[in-house]
């Protein structure tokens, strides 16, 4: 069935309602659901945690969306690239060199402004190794990350054998995406980041529009190619770096969000796609994490619970959609 | 008009353009014609400014595409790769509609989409306006590539192969189009051609290159010759005048 322009607009419209609505109630269910005691103290509580949620939602989701423009493709993330390993990786080192009790002592705004630093570092040397040369090769990204990523997850299986017992069982708790820790302070920091990053990246969003098409074809339509990809990736970086130090790795999520928001809204148009994509997130945490807590009571990891039920949605969907 | 300038460049030590300098007046249309890995595409790509040049220069309208913004250059000059395999999934329409961008950025007026409209029809695309790319034949995928340059609007079209994928029908049909581009909307039509008596047929000037230099360069009928096209692809093809056109023919 062709549906025209005005019918696909109206659809897109529905499907963005649809979410919102959907994840009203995700948020709705999750703050109020089995509040035993004070309300006040449970909202407070909850209410911070979901804050968390959405500041991470919309980090990884505006990351992944602009990753995959600026690379053309629709499979890498930038997780995939190796990012949340660097991440573990740190954190491996830091409790190794420094002991644990050092590290989960240390002013966590400093763990996260070094941590931050360290991953936008990363990400700006991955561009000036892959962006800096003319031909930009799909197959060779994939590569790097994979053997990056394994790299970073050999070093630290190395750390980790020389790590104190003990001091593991620390690390182990550093390691896992938890929302139930987050500082104050450094939530509101990386919620202003956030919004910052999200509103300047705003403007770029007709040219990103373009630059999806290919390179060649956004230099004939007259965009400068080169400096929207350039933002675009300074973004990525400080995005995956917030959300990573804050919450911990969240591998799976963006590629999920990114795809079923293009996939349900039908169009590749950023100004859909990534309010879709955020909704979608913020969505998949704020269910998930109520599911952990409701139905594993809280006997498992956030990760786990998103990345099995998001699997099967992205999986039911792949077999799904009609191919003509 | 664009004009190259002792153009050079090279791939990995490999020469692709040497030292190549032409001028491609203003209106009609001018054919590149060429062994395979003789420079054409490279050529294009270049004056397009999709490739930066290892020396030399060219202007379009006087202007400098090396330092020219490329959102001016837009407006003036269009152009079509060869391979425009694309990541996301876009209706004719949409894909047609991006041709407007340099105009309207990403809103797009009435009068936009008025002239999409009008490019879909010139293409005989109306039907399958609202299907996707992925739904269509080469040939019609082709055709709604072109009619987003042609929705571009700019003075100089440059093409690379644009009649790859087309039935005969529709080649046929696309190089009237171009014609009509050039001679009832004086647009500057430059063609990277595979089959010589297309270039004969339907082209004012012709190009031709070898090993990334130029050969030669001329109004049509002075290049359509035994010698000249024997040199330029080094085989031996007789010239005949059918219908007052000059037709190669290489089988014999």
């Amino acid at each position: 069935m062709v549906l025209t322009a005005p019918q696909r607009a109206g659809r897109r419209r529905r499907t963005l309602a649809v979410l919102a609505v959907l994840t009203l109630a995700a948020v709705a269910a999750f703050l109020t659901v089995d509040v035993t005691g004070s309300w006040d103290y449970a909202l407070q509580q909850r209410g911070r945690r979901l804050a968390a949620m959405a500041v991470v939602a919309v980090a990884v989701a505006v990351s992944t969306v602009l990753f995959q423009t600026v690379t053309n493709n629709r499979v890498l993330t930038p997780e995939i690239m190796g990012f949340d390993r660097l991440f573990v990786l740190v954190q491996t080192v830091a409790v190794f060199l420094l002991g644990a009790s050092t590290v989960t002592t240390t002013d966590p705004r400093l763990r996260f402004a070094v941590e931050v630093v360290v991953l936008v570092g990363f990400g700006a040397l991955l561009h000036r190794s892959l962006f800096g040369r003319t031909e930009r090769d799909v197959h060779v990204l994939v590569l790097l990350g994979v053997v990056l990523g394994s790299t970073f997850t050999s070093l630290t299986l190395l750390v980790s054998r020389l790590i104190d017992p003990n001091e593991f069982l620390t690390l182990q708790d550093l390691l896992f995406a938890s929302f139930t820790s987050v500082d104050r302070q450094m939530l509101a920091l990386s919620a202003v980041l956030v919004v910052l990053l999200t509103a300047g990246v705003w403007r770029l969003l007709p040219h990103l529009d373009v630059v999806a098409l290919g390179r060649d074809t956004a230099v004939g339509l007259g965009v400068e190619h080169r400096r929207v990809v350039d933002r675009a990736l300074l973004a990525v970086a400080v995005l995956v770096a917030v959300a990573t130090a804050l919450v911990g790795p969240i591998t799976f999520l963006g590629l999920l969000v990114a795809n079923l928001a293009r996939q349900l809204l039908g169009t590749h148009r950023h100004a859909w796609v990534l309010p879709g994509a955020a909704l979608l997130a913020l969505l998949a945490l704020a269910g998930g994490q109520l599911v952990l807590e409701q139905v594993f009571g809280l006997n498992s990891a956030l990760s786990i619970v998103v990345n099995f039920l998001g699997g099967i949605v992205f999986i039911a969907l792949l077999i799904r959609e009609p191919r003509q | 008009m664009i004009e190259i300038e002792s153009v050079s460049k090279a791939y990995g030590g490999v020469r692709v353009l040497d030292d190549v300098t032409l001028t491609i007046p203003t209106g009609g249309i001018t054919s590149l014609i060429g062994a395979n890995g003789a420079g054409k595409s490279t050529l294009l790509s270049v004056a397009a400014r999709l490739l930066p040049a290892d020396s030399g220069r060219v202007r379009v309208d006087g202007l400098d595409v090396a330092t020219t913004p490329s959102a001016v250059l837009a407006r003036r000059l269009s152009v079509l790769r060869q391979e425009n395999a694309m990541s996301v999934r876009l209706t004719v329409r949409e894909l047609v509609a991006f041709g407007r961008f340099p105009h309207s950025g990403g809103r797009l007026t009435r009068e936009d989409h008025r002239l999409v409209d009008e490019a879909m029809a010139w293409f005989e695309l109306g039907p399958l306006a609202d299907r996707h790319l992925d739904q269509l034949s080469g040939g019609q995928r082709q055709r709604a590539y072109v009619a987003m340059v042609m929705c571009q609007g700019t003075d100089h079209v440059l093409l690379d192969e644009p009649l790859n994928n087309l039935d005969v029908r529709h080649a046929v049909q696309m190089m009237r189009m171009l014609r009509g581009m050039a001679d009832e909307l004086g647009r500057t039509v430059v063609l990277v051609v595979h089959d010589v008596n297309v270039a004969s047929c339907y082209s004012d000037r012709i190009v031709a290159m070898r090993e990334g230099r130029l050969v030669a360069e001329g109004p049509t009928a002075e290049l359509m010759t035994p010698e000249l096209l024997r040199e330029v692809f080094d085989v031996d093809v007789a010239v005949h005048e059918l219908a007052g056109r000059r037709i190669g023919v290489p089988w014999s």
